[in-house]
């Protein structure tokens, strides 16, 4: 049984990080690129952590912890990454995709302004 | 007395999570123990001058509904972004969105700025140096004034609740 639930939490977890890493290839521009592997990622790396502990339960019958505190690094990581390379992007003037709603609050973005400034 | 302990033990709190995570991370010995408890100690001792005294978050209770509703966001937000990937480009709708804040001490915004990095489609890029607007990059973008209400009343609302700010 628990084998069952092993494998469906491995399978969902790969599924989720195959699709971040597509993401990652496919998406049209840096920007929103950046989506797919901070986020299909986490609940990818999620679910094999989480298979990890039901091997652990099944296998000695303890609460493997380590798993948990992966994840947790995980979550405060994965935004910082993400933020500084966006910020690093708006840096170097990466582009846009053409149909990026709200473009002219670029430049405001990289100077740091408030959009309603000149 | 109280003035003692403070020098002896600044971070209480911190050393007790030190100390947890210790534990967690090598297992419980008594050996581990005794390094977990003078690296608890000796951590929190030696970086307490350089800490910057931040708000501090109250209501526990409130805190994790916060950590619980963020998890679930998580997890459907991680689901609509991976059909959003496998649709076709052409459909995909991005955009940047300026939030108007109402808090303004580092830590909640910290914490805000991340949890919108975690959730639906959205990445946090930049405050503005006056800290009255957070830019978002939202992978797509339907409605604007939606994603702020959404955000607003989702994380920022808590967020305020929970450090009293």
């Amino acid at each position: 049984m628990s084998d069952y639930l092993i494998a469906a939490l491995l399978i969902v977890g790969g599924l989720f990080i195959f699709v971040g890493s597509l993401g990652l290839a496919k998406l049209p521009d840096f920007y929103t690129r950046l989506h797919a592997p901070t986020k299909a990622t986490t609940l990818g790396i999620g679910a094999v952590l989480l298979a990890s502990v039901a091997v652990t339960a099944a296998r000695d019958g303890t609460l493997s912890i380590h798993e948990i505190v992966i994840s947790l690094f995980l979550f405060i990581t994965a935004p910082v990454s993400a933020n500084m390379l966006a910020k690093a992007a708006l840096h170097k003037k990466v582009p846009m995709c053409d149909n990026t709603r709200n473009q002219d609050l670029k430049a405001h973005m990289a100077h740091q302004k408030a959009p309603d400034s000149e | 007395m109280s003035k003692v302990f403070h020098k002896l033990l600044p971070m209480p709190v911190h050393s007790l999570m030190l100390l947890v995570v210790w534990l967690l991370l090598n297992g419980f010995s008594v050996g581990q123990l005794v390094l977990g408890l003078f690296l608890a100690w000796l951590i929190p001792f030696l970086t307490f001058p350089f800490a910057d005294h931040q708000s501090k978050a109250g209501k526990p209770f409130k805190v994790l509904m916060y950590f619980l509703r963020l998890v679930k966001d998580i997890i459907l937000s991680n689901i609509e972004v991976a059909l959003r990937v496998l649709y076709r480009n052409r459909s995909l709708q991005p955009g940047i969105v300026a939030f108007p804040l109402s808090i303004r001490a580092d830590f909640p915004l910290t914490v805000l700025a991340s949890s919108v990095s975690l959730t639906p489609g959205t990445v946090s890029v930049e405050f503005s140096d006056d800290r009255c607007w957070l830019y978002i990059h939202v992978l797509h973008l339907k409605d604007e004034q939606q994603l702020i209400s959404e955000i607003r009343q989702r994380y920022e609302q808590p967020l305020r609740e929970i450090f009293s700010c």
